[in-house]
């Protein structure tokens, strides 16, 4: 299988996030970057599949500060080729950034046909999840989001799982080539040992292709108005009394809510 | 007390699996009588199918790669206690270990998820926790004393203390690093901090096999190291001193190093006057491998114990070469859900039945992780009301106040 995975690097929230002086945007000096979880289990999912089917896993990601890192990881952990593409800067509007990262990688060369795009159903940049829709669309290919495993490849389609609230599952079945958006592979991302990255720098060239240019605007029909850091809130309850009545309390909560 | 030199041993960064016969170290590997005082003085002996009289017996018979594809090895905690006891005294813990659960890690076909978070959080922010690296000195602002930190104000510095990950995060390790420092400043000592440019030394990634991650660690702490002027490393931590003792030397690095709590005894008699505070405590003194066994400080922390007004110290059951692991070392910090899983018994509740036999009201301590470790387990055996867990240098401090 011919295995493409689109991965971002997106906001780390274990550091403070600061607005910058717009109001609008995140202060970008102070922002460091990870890559968006999601997209780590869509290039994990990727991995499964050549395990089990055999092909190329290819990565493509926009560059960004420490994206180098994310590529050499992947590169440990399995994949082919590794791609950065140029010209695709980080806080670009969602819209924008699927459109360029679409238009790229129809050029980058021998990239596409492929059977699968596989990238994150979400981010924290992207909580309606529009890059792999947005992506699919581009490319004239089915969609298939929030997926949870690929259970089968066969005869030019592929059976994907996803999964719903309360622990429903849905099968469906896609002609490929299609573009998925994946929710969780079916294991977590694998470790890889530091010694194989250190590895990985020295053996994997990672090759950098310029995004086509002009990349296109942000759609102008929505613009970001304003951000605001989150109000702290006095609203937390303590429960108070014995153990056995904290418990009890405890208990209801949680049954109230419908969690027990 | 006069300085303790640190151990005099030959380097062994430079063995390898496959050169191993060439090294007189390895080649004391092959003087193993398999009489098993190794698996039966081990905490995890039973538990695991590859102690280490079973892997020299694997070595021999060409079989080790049967011991590569085991998990058996993430049972060690690197207690150095197989070591300590061996008649042949092959250094197990030292160099035939280290060597084989790098390639037991290499081979694992699955990372345990808390160990896997807490590696990949190591790797990027410097520490186990996934805190930002940038609030690793947040704790200075609630020191209550000067601390002077060196990329603010890099003038040369008589001791660079590294503070380690547990003491910098850690809200008890953090109160260990507030009385350490109102000791150090107390003791008019010249001292400084690397703030948020240190990170883990790494060597509990080491001992578990994650030999790499160790690697980066290493070098990035050598080339910040090298940044500033100081005449001597002070560290909270008992695996960052061995890190610094026995593997940064192959960086060249070349400071003389302590840690807290021998550094502090020698300075005992400066100390001894300012200790005017009684606690009335019945204290015992849990031996950390590292500290203990590994490089035989046994009487430096009982010598500040026992400068303390008050205090009355006992002895458990097994102490000093003898003492019993909290199971935090060689990875086993991360490893608590995996030992549950399979059934194991937590050392640190093993270690403070023992502690609560003695009839002591304080678990002194001196190893950064023993204070969660202790607390946690005297809470799940129920022990919380009859025993607090202290770091010799927090009954120093308390012992200070007016
Ligand atoms: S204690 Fe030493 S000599 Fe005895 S079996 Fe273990 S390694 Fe061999
Ligand atoms: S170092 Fe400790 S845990 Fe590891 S094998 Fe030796 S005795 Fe067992």
């Amino acid at each position: 299988m011919n295995l493409v995975v689109l991965m971002r690097m997106v906001p780390d929230v274990v550091e403070e996030l600061e607005i910058a002086p717009d109001g609008k945007s995140l202060d970008q000096e102070a922002l460091r970057l990870i890559v968006s979880e999601s997209d780590d289990h869509a290039l994990e999912e990727a991995l499964l599949l050549k395990e089990r089917y055999g092909g190329r896993v290819t990565v493509v990601a926009p560059e960004a500060p420490e994206v180098a890192d994310v590529l050499y990881t992947a590169a440990a952990k399995g994949a082919d080729r590794v791609i950065q593409l140029r010209g695709v800067e980080p806080g670009l509007g969602v819209a924008a950034m699927a459109e360029a990262c679409a238009a790229a990688l129809s050029a980058i060369p021998d990239l596409l046909p492929a059977d699968l795009v596989l990238t994150g159903a979400q981010s924290i940049e992207d909580l309606d999840g529009l890059v792999a829709p947005l992506v699919a669309h581009r490319l004239g290919w089915p969609y298939l989001g929030v997926v949870t495993a690929v259970s089968e490849v066969s005869n030019g389609t592929a059976t994907v799982i996803k999964e719903f609230q309360a622990g429903y599952r849905g099968e469906f079945q896609v002609s490929l080539p299609a573009v998925l958006g994946v929710q969780a592979a079916e294991k977590p991302p694998r470790y890889v040992p530091v010694a194989k990255v250190r590895a990985a720098m020295k053996a994997t060239r990672i090759e950098e292709f310029e995004a086509p240019q002009p990349v296109p605007e942000p759609l102008q029909d929505v613009t970001i108005v304003a951000l605001a850091k989150p109000e702290a809130t006095g609203r937390a309850e303590m429960l108070e009394g014995s153990v056995e009545e904290v418990a009890g309390k405890l208990c209801e909560l949680l049954a109230e809510r419908g969690l027990l | 007390m006069n300085q303790a030199a640190p151990a005099v041993v030959t380097p062994t960064y430079d063995v390898t699996l496959e050169n191993l016969f060439e090294h007189p170290e390895g080649r004391r590997v092959l003087t193993c009588i398999q009489c098993g005082m190794c698996a039966g003085t081990c905490p995890y002996g039973e538990v695991m199918d590859y102690p280490p009289r079973r892997i020299i017996n694997m070595l021999r018979a060409g079989e080790l790669e049967k011991v590569f594809r085991s998990d058996s090895l993430l049972s060690c905690v690197a207690c150095y206690a197989c070591m300590a006891k061996c008649p042949r005294g092959i250094r197990l813990t030292e160099v035939l270990l280290p060597l084989v659960k790098e390639q037991v890690f290499i081979n694992l076909p699955e990372t345990p998820a808390e160990l896997q978070k807490a590696l990949e959080n190591t790797l990027r922010y410097g520490n186990p926790f996934g805190e930002s690296s940038r609030k690793r000195a947040a704790w200075v602002k609630t020191a209550g004393v000067p601390i002077r930190i060196l990329s603010e104000d890099p003038r040369p510095v008589d001791v660079l203390w590294f503070v380690e990950c547990q003491n910098s995060y850690h809200p008890r390790g953090q109160d260990v690093s507030r009385a350490t420092a109102r000791l150090f400043h107390a003791l008019g000592i010249d001292f400084a901090i690397l703030g948020n440019e240190e990170k883990c030394a790494g060597e509990c990634a080491r001992l578990l096999g994650e030999t790499g991650l160790f690697d980066t660690l290493m070098d990035y702490n050598m080339a910040v190291f090298a940044k500033y002027k100081f005449n001597r490393i002070v560290t909270s931590g008992v695996h960052a001193y061995d890190a610094f003792i026995y593997q940064y030397p192959e960086r060249g690095f070349r400071y003389p190093v302590e840690q807290t709590t021998p550094f502090l005894a020698r300075y005992l008699d400066k100390l001894r006057p300012m200790l005017t505070r009684k606690l009335p405590y019945v204290v015992t003194y849990h031996d950390s491998c590292c500290l203990g066994r590994h490089n035989g400080f046994y009487e430096e922390p009982r010598a500040l114990l026992k400068a303390i007004p008050g205090v009355r110290l006992v002895e458990m059951v097994h102490n000093r070469v003898n003492s019993i692991c909290c199971g935090g070392g060689g990875g086993g910090m991360w490893l608590d859900t995996y030992y549950k899983a399979k059934g194991h018994e937590r050392l640190s509740e093993r270690r403070v039945k023992e502690a609560i036999a003695t009839g002591a009201d304080v678990l002194a301590v001196s190893c950064p992780y023993e204070i969660s470790r202790f607390e946690d387990a005297l809470k799940v055996l129920g022990y919380d009301q009859k025993m607090v867990v202290r770091d010799v240098v927090e009954l120093l401090a308390e012992a200070m106040e007016a």
